[in-house]
């Protein structure tokens, strides 16, 4: 169970947001909404831990998430605006290589399999660079093919995919959600998640 | 799929990063060629005298090869730091100072031990003898990881600050300095009569602080910068 | 005991700091000028000519006790970055980037000194000795510092980021301070020791103390006031200093 207690955000000389407290339980997805400029994303930085609220706490199953460290990241996956893909590397080595940092060795087939799901049979060994904005989105998204972690950070996923490949993440999304995962999402695209219902935090209000 | 220790990521992230610039090929041919460069320059300045230029040698060498060890520091978190993938390490379940201790080994192997390798080859340039050249190359083997793990430091505090390149030499320069007088002074030390251990101990002295100190302070700095 | 502790603790929000250092400042900066005052009279009057040295020798007076303070504010502004790092606070962080242009003035003082009483000396502006060139090496770790607070855009980023690189710092000035030493032994040795007995007059030792007291005031009050400059900056946006402005 991931809480926000009373969060704040200050960029620059402005308050983004202050005293935001939500609960996201397991199969309950969290959208966050809101204009550009609103902080979805300094939310979900603040919910990963990479930036430190201006106030309030977040709290992974109790516990605040500083106090964890290492334990807490093994059970997140976050997929922020960059791919964190390298140009000159294939999309399968890649893969592997984004696996073997986060402690896990991937088989080769297993990176050929998440990259068919994801929709990418046939360029698995071709240098990124060669692909086109969606299709690097999409080797960014064959993560959560294979990760197993239980909480889901997703900023902006559903960018530059095609319909089909909006229809597959969602599913994705269905899946582990299903499972007993988490989610939290930010998203301009109103994107139903196969019949969950979702709970929905608007920053503009 | 299977987990994987602290020490396979390590070799893992040392793999990556090496893989990646050998693709890209450029990185360690411009060390080489920089640090060949700037030892022909100082001739160039002073003049061809060779008893002056034996004499000197040393102090060039060690500084040429200071120079361009700095000149390749901003690229050892740039581009990932760019790409997003920085940001992926800060929040993967493995320490992070695993993952930089891996990414200054690799940066090492690239930058650090190329100049190793070539330094002899200048030093035969300044006329300096076999027993010379062996104590250069084995201060620059002991101090080279040490300008790589100081200069870490300084690439992850000015990750994507203005005025980058300027600034982390501004910042790094310093904290080289005690290296720099250790190396040189083995090689000097040796040529009139005295002992080089003395030096040689201190840089390996120096190197077991940065080994301990360096990949903690450098974590640190690059948790500030990817607030 | 433990509200009068509390008590203390009030001060650590920049907003009950601002009027605390307004009110001290001024008491320090009357202290450092009396301290200067009576340090220049020994060390003009009182202290006598040196057999060696003649008259140029008085400038020690002021090379000396600007080389402590340069190395002491070092030191200071790098316990305060440590302890805005760890306990997450504002105000040390501010109290670190308000010491430092002090601490850089001193070194250049130093060196300044250091050129006028090594011209007579030594018949040259510059000599490569320890102790001058450790202090060259300190200024380049001020400037530093300085660089790159200015290069962060985002405040709470440049005090961090300046943090680290203070603690860095203060971890090599030993270390940079042993390997010039061990690169030249020309300077004359440390010759005033809070331990031994001093190789010079007990004036001139009384003169140096004087003048190092004098900087130390001098420095407490500069820091009050220029931190006073770095809270208005910062919390420009808040009630409290939009009430006091005007």
């Amino acid at each position: 169970m991931l809480e926000g207690i009373q969060l704040a955000c200050v960029r620059g000389e402005r308050t983004l947001f202050s005293q935001l407290s939500f609960i996201v339980r397991e199969g309950e997805p969290l959208l966050v909404q809101g204009a550009n400029g609103a902080g979805k994303t300094s939310l979900l930085r603040m919910l990963c831990g990479l930036t430190l609220p201006a106030a309030g706490e977040v709290h992974w199953d109790g516990t605040p998430i500083g106090e964890l460290g290492d334990a807490f990241r093994q059970d997140l996956l976050y997929l922020g605006h960059h791919n964190a893909i390298q140009e000159s590397l294939t999309a399968r080595e890649n893969i592997k290589a984004s696996a073997a940092l986060s402690g896990v060795a991937l088989e080769d087939a297993e990176a050929s399999e998440a990259l068919r799901h994801i929709g990418l049979r046939g360029r698995e060994d071709l240098p990124t660079r060669f692909l086109s904005q969606g299709q690097k989105r999409r080797v960014a998204l064959a993560r959560l093919m294979w990760n197993k972690a239980l909480l889901w950070v997703l900023d902006e996923p559903f960018v530059a995919l095609d319909t089909a490949a909006l229809g597959l993440l969602a599913g994705t999304i269905a899946g582990h959600l299903a499972r007993g995962g988490l989610a939290v999402i930010t998203s301009h695209q109103e994107v139903a998640i196969a019949g969950m219902p979702a709970q929905i935090l608007d920053l503009s209000s | 799929m299977r987990r994987i220790g602290n020490i396979a990521v390590f070799g893992a992230v040392v793999r990556r990063d090496l893989t990646l610039a050998l693709r890209q090929k450029s990185e360690v041919l411009t060390t080489l060629f920089f640090f060949a460069i700037v030892a022909s320059l100082f001739p160039l300045g002073i003049g061809p005298e060779s008893a002056l230029l034996h004499r000197i040698a040393p102090g060039i060498l060690w500084v040429g090869a200071l120079l361009a060890a700095m000149l390749s520091l901003q690229r050892m978190f740039a581009t990932d730091f760019a790409d997003g993938s920085l940001e992926q390490m800060a929040l993967s379940p493995v320490p992070l100072g695993v993952l930089v201790a891996g990414k200054i080994f690799a940066h090492w192997l690239l930058a650090g031990l190329p100049l190793v390798l070539m330094a002899p080859v200048l030093g035969l340039q300044f006329d300096l003898d076999g027993r010379s050249l062996a104590i250069l190359a084995a201060s620059l083997l002991l101090g080279t990881p040490i300008l790589s793990l100081i200069g870490a430091i300084g690439a992850a505090l000015t990750l994507g600050v203005r005025g980058g390149g300027v600034l982390l030499s501004l910042l790094t320069l310093p904290l080289y300095i005690p290296t720099l007088i250790f190396g040189a002074g083995a090689v000097e030390a040796d040529a009139v009569g005295l002992s080089a251990s003395g030096h040689l101990a201190l840089l390996a002295a120096l190197l077991s602080l940065a080994v301990f100190f360096a990949p903690w302070a450098t974590t640190a700095a690059l948790r500030i910068g990817l607030e | 005991m433990k509200d009068g502790i509390t008590h203390w603790f009030k001060y650590a929000s920049p907003q009950n700091f601002y009027p605390l250092a307004g009110k001290l400042w001024p008491w320090f900066a009357a202290a450092g000028a009396v301290f200067a005052v009576i340090g220049l009279w020994i060390s003009f009057i009182v202290a006598p000519t040196d057999a060696q040295q003649g008259e140029g020798y008085r400038i020690i007076f002021v090379h000396v006790p600007a080389s402590w303070m340069s190395m002491f504010i070092y030191l200071i502004m790098a316990a305060w970055a440590g302890l805005g790092l760890a306990l997450n606070t504002r105000l040390s962080g501010m109290m670190a980037s308000a010491l430092a242009p002090t601490g850089a003035l001193f070194t250049v003082i130093s060196l300044w000194t250091g050129a006028l009483w090594g011209k007579p000396m030594w018949g040259a502006w510059w000599v490569w000795d320890a102790r001058l060139t450790s202090e060259l090496i300190l200024l380049f770790l001020y400037l530093g510092f300085l660089a790159l607070q200015s290069a962060i855009d985002d405040p709470r980023r440049a005090d961090k980021a300046g943090a680290v690189l203070a603690l860095v710092g203060v971890v090599n000035v030993p270390i940079i301070y042993f390997s010039v030493k061990w690169w030249n032994t020309l300077h004359q040795g440390a010759s005033v020791s809070l331990t031994k007995s001093p190789s010079m007059a007990h004036t001139m030792l009384w003169g140096m103390l004087l003048m190092a007291l004098a900087f130390w005031m001098y420095s407490i009050a500069a820091s009050l006031a220029r931190v006073r400059c770095i809270i208005l900056e910062r919390e420009c946006h808040s009630e409290w200093v939009k009430n006091a402005l005007e």
